[in-house]
């Protein structure tokens, strides 16, 4: 049922309201409202009641295991809630004078020097609200570098084929047209495919590492070579960067930028689809280029530095102070863990994917890249299966729901036909990746005796396979009341 | 080890099943060159009870004072039940809903919440959100010019917050879009018709349309959006989730209603939070639907024909399309949503209106208390909403300085952004305001105009 449907004419919550009259005086008529909206009348314990009953109907990480792979599905810690919803956090104005919010910029300021140590960076800037808009920034400080220069005939950025859709459309969004380069056959690039791209029109180079296929780029010293020697920047997509935290840093890698998605590394939550928070560090060359406002410290205060310090930056790309709560949640998350804790992110994150990995292929399943080293994720590919009993990667992945599990990432990267990316985190414990395999030995024998099952999986869901092409074709987007007695 | 449950039999029983020597063997295929050393100013880890301690430190630096700042984020009231549902786990720690069958309590929450907002803007058609309103304008832009097609050209009035002008810049300025500033009346705060008529039959691609603008003042939405649709350009309205519970929908401007509209959903269960996290609202006519980026929720049937709510229109985004996307976006502020819509929910039809009026009276009163005061008056003579523009006798920064001091927050400065109107300050009263409030800013003002 929707809230539209428990709504009663006339019902209201006189708690939550203030008392004043509901009668508007001083504006003119033409600038009114002619009706009401479609809100519901609804008490609060049917509203609360409502949500608590839809919020049953989620998977989430504190009800299940969730490996989606390049989602970094970590324990998202409570505290980092409760001390990031302190009270004077939530009542600050972001326009206060900068005196009365020392405490918040400070986090702010000690987090960008945690991020700046971790990833080898000279700078960061907290403010991409999203690991897309941290793209979106790096790739635009690529652009502000080379205009600076005069280097205007640099129309292109390289983007490996096993990249995130994002890259791309990034790159697109920055007035660049896109060259895709190859993987070859051991889920590295193909150097001589880059070799032959590369040229004066090079901007820069897009690249995940570990990549999308869940394996560590070995030859990262020598595309780092071959891009600077063409003039071109490096620029690392941080999805992966809970693989190596503590490990290698990007910097040391030599990136010249990079965003982190801090909702996975830094474990804050996914909340449905966002927020995120997408920081961007830089190295020394780009350190005039990055997004507003960054936080300095000065003589013991903290303050956000503008267009008068930074006069060559990028801008604003939000209209405050990016995703401050976000912030606070990852700075929290990164104090607990401390120097000791930023290493062991990556050990039992990698650990826990090799496990997973060979416990996986000793069940028969067969692996992506069964040579190299797991990273924080590996690919299993359903094909095999699939040419023997018509089970596809979707039908395992609905199968998994019914037995507790939320599958792995389906169909990408598109490189592998149908794939399953399985990304465990460091924080899963060795009893659940077991029951994990147990469940795809499950499905593995059912897919063999009794198909059919496997097929019409989910069957305890709330809901069955969805018609996905009736939702787009026939588009409901909102609901609409049986029989209109509203207008707007 | 904080959150890494593996115990020392674990560890060893997962190397052998790997056949690894240790943890560190894992890592073999990274250039020894390139390994980490020390990590130096990471600080050691702390427990629960020393960051406790750490952050209610923090917090306590920051200091609370009675606000009348809004400029884009204002202070409401938001009920006890709004954040408790939110971070329950189920929603707090769940992943953007791909997974249909497995995320039906995201995916009726945001169906909801796109009929609750598209109801409000009057439109047909709301996506799931965007990261901010700033942010969610520049997308606004971007789709116009997608689907005017033959212009770059898009009118961006100086009555739009100049903290969004400065977002939309940054973000479209190297896909060769054109912003064209509209300046506004000094005498009535609302955008100069006028200067805006010089534009009249050249080719635009869309005229952004603020509402209530940047001043709190009321444009006349119906003749812009008109003069918009006379020149081929699409309207793009710009508004306060809020406020509609008492203005004119967008979807009603000047009959046919605006073709795209977009706004920060912050009035709607977010607090302050010194900025963010924010969420933007984007809705649009249905004949644009696929213009739209950001995500979007259809409802349909599963294979037995139960009702069920799934990701729709999945061809326009990035992780399909790629290079040719609607945008890169690829999350939107989906908890921000969710409590958005708890607070919808909650407030209903009445509860949202009598917020949107107690602000609009709260403004009204404190405008018609500080006119007492010498020298202090409404700049602007269009109808505003709950933010008013009110000129002052001495420098407006040493005005602000001396009320902070006593406590008060008076308000934003306008004179950085707008030095043409010399001593002027935005100031807003929202319902979270009492009548001794409102004796309390003017008596700041006072002591700090004597």
């Amino acid at each position: 049922m929707l809230i539209f449907e428990r709504s009663r004419p006339g019902r209201r919550n006189a708690a939550q309201a203030p008392n004043h009259e509901a009668a508007v005086s001083g504006i003119p008529a033409a600038l009114l409202r002619k009706g009401p909206p479609l809100l519901p009348e609804a008490s609060e314990m049917d509203v609360v009641r409502h949500y608590t009953g839809l919020s049953q109907k989620n998977f989430s990480i504190d009800t299940h295991f969730y490996p989606l792979g390049s989602c970094t599905m970590k324990y998202n810690p409570r505290v980092c809630n409760s001390l990031a919803m302190l009270p004077q956090f939530l009542a600050r104005h972001p326009l206060a004078p900068e005196h009365t919010g020392q405490g918040v910029l400070a986090c702010l300021h000690d987090l960008q020097e945690i991020l700046k140590d971790v990833t080898g960076m000279a700078g960061v800037s907290l403010m991409p609200m999203a690991g897309a808009q941290g793209e979106f920034a790096g790739i635009a400080m690529i652009h502000a570098y080379h205009d600076a220069r005069g280097d205007t005939a640099r129309t292109e950025i390289i983007v490996p084929d096993a990249a995130h859709g994002t890259n791309p459309a990034t790159a697109v969004m920055c007035g660049y047209t896109v060259r895709e380069i190859p993987t070859n056959a051991n889920g590295d690039v193909d150097l001589d495919a880059l070799r032959a791209a590369v040229g004066p029109q090079t901007a820069g180079l897009m690249l995940t590492n570990p990549s999308t296929l869940g394996v560590f780029e070995k030859q990262i010293q020598a595309i780092q070579k071959i891009i600077h020697d063409a003039g071109g920047l490096l620029y690392y997509d941080g999805a992966n960067l809970n693989a190596i935290l503590g490990k290698v840093k990007p910097g040391d890698m030599g990136f010249d930028v990079i965003h982190m998605n801090l909702h996975k590394t830094f474990s804050t939550p996914h909340g449905g689809g966002g927020p995120g928070a997408g920081a961007v560090g830089v190295a020394q060359r780009l350190l005039p280029y990055l997004p507003l406002p960054v936080v300095a410290r000065q003589n013991a205060t903290y303050r956000c530095l503008t267009e008068q310090d930074l006069p060559q930056s990028i801008g604003h790309l939000s209209a405050f102070t990016g995703n401050i709560g976000v912030l606070l949640r990852a700075y929290v998350y990164a104090r607990m863990l401390g120097a000791e804790g930023m290493h062991r992110v990556a050990e039992f994150a990698t650990l826990n994917a090799n496990y997973l990995m060979a416990e996986l292929q000793k069940a028969g399943f067969t692996v992506a890249f069964p040579q190299r080293r797991a990273s924080h994720e590996f690919i299993v590919s359903i094909k095999p299966l699939k040419d023997a009993t018509g089970i596809s990667a979707m039908d395992v992945a609905k199968r998994l729901l019914d037995k507790g599990y939320h599958p792995p990432t389906t169909y990408f990267p598109m490189l592998v036909p149908e794939c399953l990316l399985i990304e465990p985190t460091e924080t899963e414990s060795k009893e659940t990746l077991d029951g994990f395999v147990a469940a795809m030995k499950e499905i593995w024998d059912e897919a063999h005796t009794t198909p059919e099952l496997v097929k019409g999986a989910p069957h305890t869901m709330p809901v069955r396979r969805l018609d996905d092409v009736k939702a787009a074709r026939e588009l409901d987007l909102t609901w609409k009341p049986a029989t209109s007695t509203r207008a707007v | 080890m904080p959150f890494i449950p593996h115990t020392e039999p674990d560890i060893a029983a997962m190397l052998a099943s790997i056949g690894a020597p240790s943890i560190d063997a894992l890592f073999d295929e990274i250039p020894a060159a390139l390994r980490t050393g020390k990590l130096n100013a990471v600080p050691e880890g702390m427990n629960e009870m020393q960051v406790t301690r750490l952050m209610q430190e923090r917090a306590a630096q920051d200091v609370a004072m009675l606000n009348f700042i809004g400029a884009g984020a204002y202070e409401h009231h938001i009920p006890a039940a709004v954040w408790q549902i939110a971070t329950r786990g189920e929603f707090y720690s769940a992943y953007t809903p791909y997974q249909a069958e497995a995320s039906q309590g995201t995916l009726q929450l945001l169906y909801e919440y796109q009929t609750m907002i598209a109801s409000l803007t009057g439109m047909d058609v709301s996506n799931a959100s965007m990261y901010d309103g700033a942010s969610g304008l520049a997308e606004a832009i971007l789709m116009a010019v997608r689907a005017h097609k033959s212009s770059r050209r898009v009118l961006l009035p100086t009555t739009v917050s100049p903290l969004y002008r400065s977002v939309v810049h940054c973000i479209v300025k190297l896909q060769n879009i054109e912003l064209v500033e509209i300046p506004f009346d000094t005498a009535a705060g609302t955008i100069d018709l006028k200067a805006l008529e010089q534009h009249t039959g050249s080719d635009i691609a869309a005229l952004v349309i603020p509402q209530p603008n940047f001043f709190g003042a009321l444009e006349d939405v119906d003749a812009l959006t008109a003069w918009a649709h006379a020149q081929g350009a699409l309207a793009i309205a710009l508004v306060n989730p809020l406020t509609l519970a008492v203005l004119k929908a967008p979807g009603n401007w000047a009959g046919k209603g605006a073709d795209i509209a977009v706004g920060d959903g912050q009035p709607l269960g977010s607090p302050l939070s010194s900025g963010g996290p924010y969420f933007g609202l984007m809705c649009c006519k249905q004949a644009l639907v696929r213009q739209m980026p950001g995500r979007i929720i259809g409802r349909t049937v599963d294979m037995d024909g139960k009702q069920g709510f799934t990701l729709t229109l999945q061809a326009r985004e990035q992780h399909i399309r790629r290079a040719k996307a609607t945008s890169n976006i690829c999350s939107n502020q989906g908890l921000m949503v969710t409590a958005a819509t708890i607070h919808m929910a909650l407030l209903g039809v009445d509860g949202l209106r009598r917020v949107a009026i107690a602000s609009h009276a709260n403004t009204q009163s404190l405008a018609k208390l500080t006119s007492g005061l010498s020298g202090v008056k409404p700049l602007f003579s269009a109808a505003n909403f709950h933010e008013v523009v009110l000129q002052l006798p001495k420098p407006s920064v040493a005005v602000l300085a001396s009320m902070a001091e006593q406590g008060v927050l008076g308000g934003f400065d306008l004179q950085p952004h707008y030095p043409q109107l010399g001593n002027a300050i935005l100031v807003c009263a929202t319902e979270t305001k009492t009548n001794e409030d409102l004796q309390r800013y003017v008596d700041a003002l006072r002591h700090a105009l004597s």
